[in-house]
């Protein structure tokens, strides 16, 4: 087990399984297709990320570094919380990049019953420490626990 | 964050609860960038990332209407994105079934939605809503609320304007709103170049080639690129902006700049020259052989590699009036060469409503139309961002269609090789 703490962008605890993408999550080619054909699990469907391609998406505790891609990022990501197929959580070990930050900030400042606690600054050892499958603890104060 | 008494009342709702969460939206974006200060939106206009009307973005169409409902509509008039869909596009059955069944069902309905939040007109559709013929350029200095990736970063680095690079109805809350968070590239610091590439090619590097190769190399950083200037000269004539476009382009999409800086030549660099180099930058060299590295780096997503060219896309960013023309002196000189009369390939070349309508006007429209190739206003990205589109091989020069689709990319010379004498 081991903890890392970051900076809370949108807060929220939450308990979920880890999903890792080692490189830039290209939001639209990630979730358009799931989006598109009405795919509950948001299946991902970016072809050039080898980490999350044909992976569930939703409900997960998505591990990343920054969103990378389309400036429809943001709207896109919007979408995927208002149709309740986000993932449980995003965790960056990077700073939050702008894209990701407005998808996390529309979802909650405009969507009620949406929670997806948005954590970044975890650091690079947190991305070569997590692994798909482990459970994640996400704490209030941008707490993550990896066990 | 400091805000203004005025901001503050807004976000308390003193201009109604929807227009306080506008406020708070933008707030909120801020803080996460440590922004000190909400700063106004000084462009005459707006540009938004957002004009599809894709079915899966009903949460997005959602929102416009409450802000629609509660009065809340744009400050400025806005541009857009081009459309996804034009008739003169060649498309099968299926395509057509799948883009007006599945797809693009809210399109009539969201372009209605945009007319009551701002729209310009009905032609304000394209990416390059800078370029003069379409009457969104803004000024030295402006602070905009853009999104769309090629336009932002063209209107800092051309244009000398002050954007971040947005997202998508980030853009919209900004121009209702009135202000957006002072932090990234809208600040001096912030527009300090992090990169020094040096150009050491033999020859004129590829617009989008080399937009590409720096673009993966600095991803979100600022690069100052020393040498490109020998190649385009140090007037931001009609030649060299055309060239910054495209260049531009890739650089924001292969990577994520928002910015660059080319001595001798872009506002800020002739200002300032070196004093917007920060200390400790790192270098990139860019000689012919990195350009075929970058090149030859790029994979081929076809399920068939070998298969012939179905369609050509040219034109994403749009391309300008000049670069049409261009076009089609050199589309009718290689068919007259090779002793063909029409392009071997279907080919469309991309261009904003009102630039399309200035060709027209010019015998250059004929001349084009004779030798096969297709004109459009459409947005080859959404046409290619379908199920089918893999399926279907598609050659362009655009890094930006390469990147973001199935698309394959050539340079421009290997493009005029393709459709006119089949690649040979």
């Amino acid at each position: 087990m081991k903890q890392f703490k970051g900076r809370v962008v949108a807060g929220g605890m939450v308990k979920a399984e880890a999903l890792v993408s080692h490189g830039g999550l290209n939001t639209l080619a990630s979730f358009q297709k799931a989006l598109q054909f009405g795919d509950k699990n948001a299946t991902s469907g970016d072809q050039n990320n080898p980490d999350l391609y044909g992976k569930q998406m939703a409900g997960k505790a998505l591990c990343l570094p920054q969103t990378i891609g389309s400036t429809t990022g943001g709207l896109v990501l919007y979408c995927a919380c208002a149709m309740k197929r986000q993932p449980a959580c995003m965790l960056f070990s990077k700073p939050i990049d702008s894209l990701a930050a407005a998808g996390a900030i529309l979802a909650d400042v405009w969507l009620d019953d949406v929670t997806m606690p948005v954590i970044d600054n975890l650091g690079e050892e947190f991305l070569t420490y997590v692994k798909d499958g482990m459970q994640i603890t996400v704490g209030e104060d941008g707490t993550v626990t990896v066990e | 964050m400091q805000l203004t008494e005025k901001q503050k009342q807004i976000l308390d709702g003193a201009e109604g609860e929807v227009k306080a969460k506008v406020m708070r939206t933008i707030v909120k974006y801020g803080e996460a960038f440590d922004a000190d200060k909400l700063v106004p939106v000084t462009s005459q206009y707006n540009h938004l990332v957002t004009s599809f009307g894709l079915k899966m973005m009903k949460p997005v169409f959602d929102l416009m209407q409450q802000l629609i409902d509660a009065g809340a509509v744009s400050g400025q008039k806005f541009s857009v994105d081009p459309r996804p869909l034009d008739p003169n596009v060649p498309a099968n059955f299926l395509q057509n079934f799948i883009f007006n069944n599945f797809m693009y069902t809210k399109q009539a309905s969201y372009e209605e939605q945009l007319k009551q939040l701002g729209l310009m007109d009905d032609n304000a559709f394209t990416c390059a809503c800078y370029l003069d013929q379409m009457g969104n350029k803004p000024g030295k200095g402006d602070v905009l609320s853009w999104a769309e990736s090629s336009a932002v970063v063209y209107a800092n680095s051309v244009l000398g304007a002050r954007c971040n690079r947005n997202s998508g109805i980030i853009d919209i809350m900004g121009s209702i709103a009135g202000y957006v968070p002072h932090f990234g590239l809208l600040t001096d610091e912030g527009r300090k170049a992090t990169w020094v590439v040096r150009i050491a090619t033999t020859k004129k590097p590829e617009a989008q080639l080399l937009g590409s190769a720096i673009g993966m190399k600095v991803m979100e950083e600022v690069p100052y690129i020393v040498g490109l200037d020998k190649w385009l000269g140090t007037e931001l004539d009609d030649a060299a902006c055309t060239y910054l476009k495209d260049f531009g382009a890739a650089t924001a999409s292969n990577g994520a700049v928002g910015l660059y800086h080319v001595e001798n030549l872009t506002p800020e660099a002739i200002e300032q020259g070196t004093a917007l180099i920060k200390e400790g930058a790192k270098e990139y060299v860019i000689d012919d052989a990195e350009l075929q590295r970058v090149y030859d780096s790029y994979p081929v997503i076809w399920k068939n590699k070998e298969a012939k060219p179905k369609l050509c896309f040219m034109g994403c960013p749009h391309m300008s009036l000049q670069q049409l023309k261009d076009w089609t002196d050199r589309v009718e000189t290689a068919l007259a060469e090779a002793g063909n009369k029409k392009v071997l390939i279907p080919t469309v070349f991309t261009a904003p409503p009102a630039v399309l309508a200035e060709f027209e006007k010019t015998p250059y429209a004929a001349r084009l139309k004779a030798t096969g190739v297709i004109t459009s206003y459409i947005c080859p990205l959404m046409y290619m961002n379908n199920p089918l589109a893999g399926k279907m091989p598609v050659i362009t020069s655009s890094n930006k269609l390469r990147t973001y689709t199935t698309a394959r990319y050539y340079t421009d010379d290997e493009i005029l090789l393709q459709i006119t004498k089949g690649g040979k």
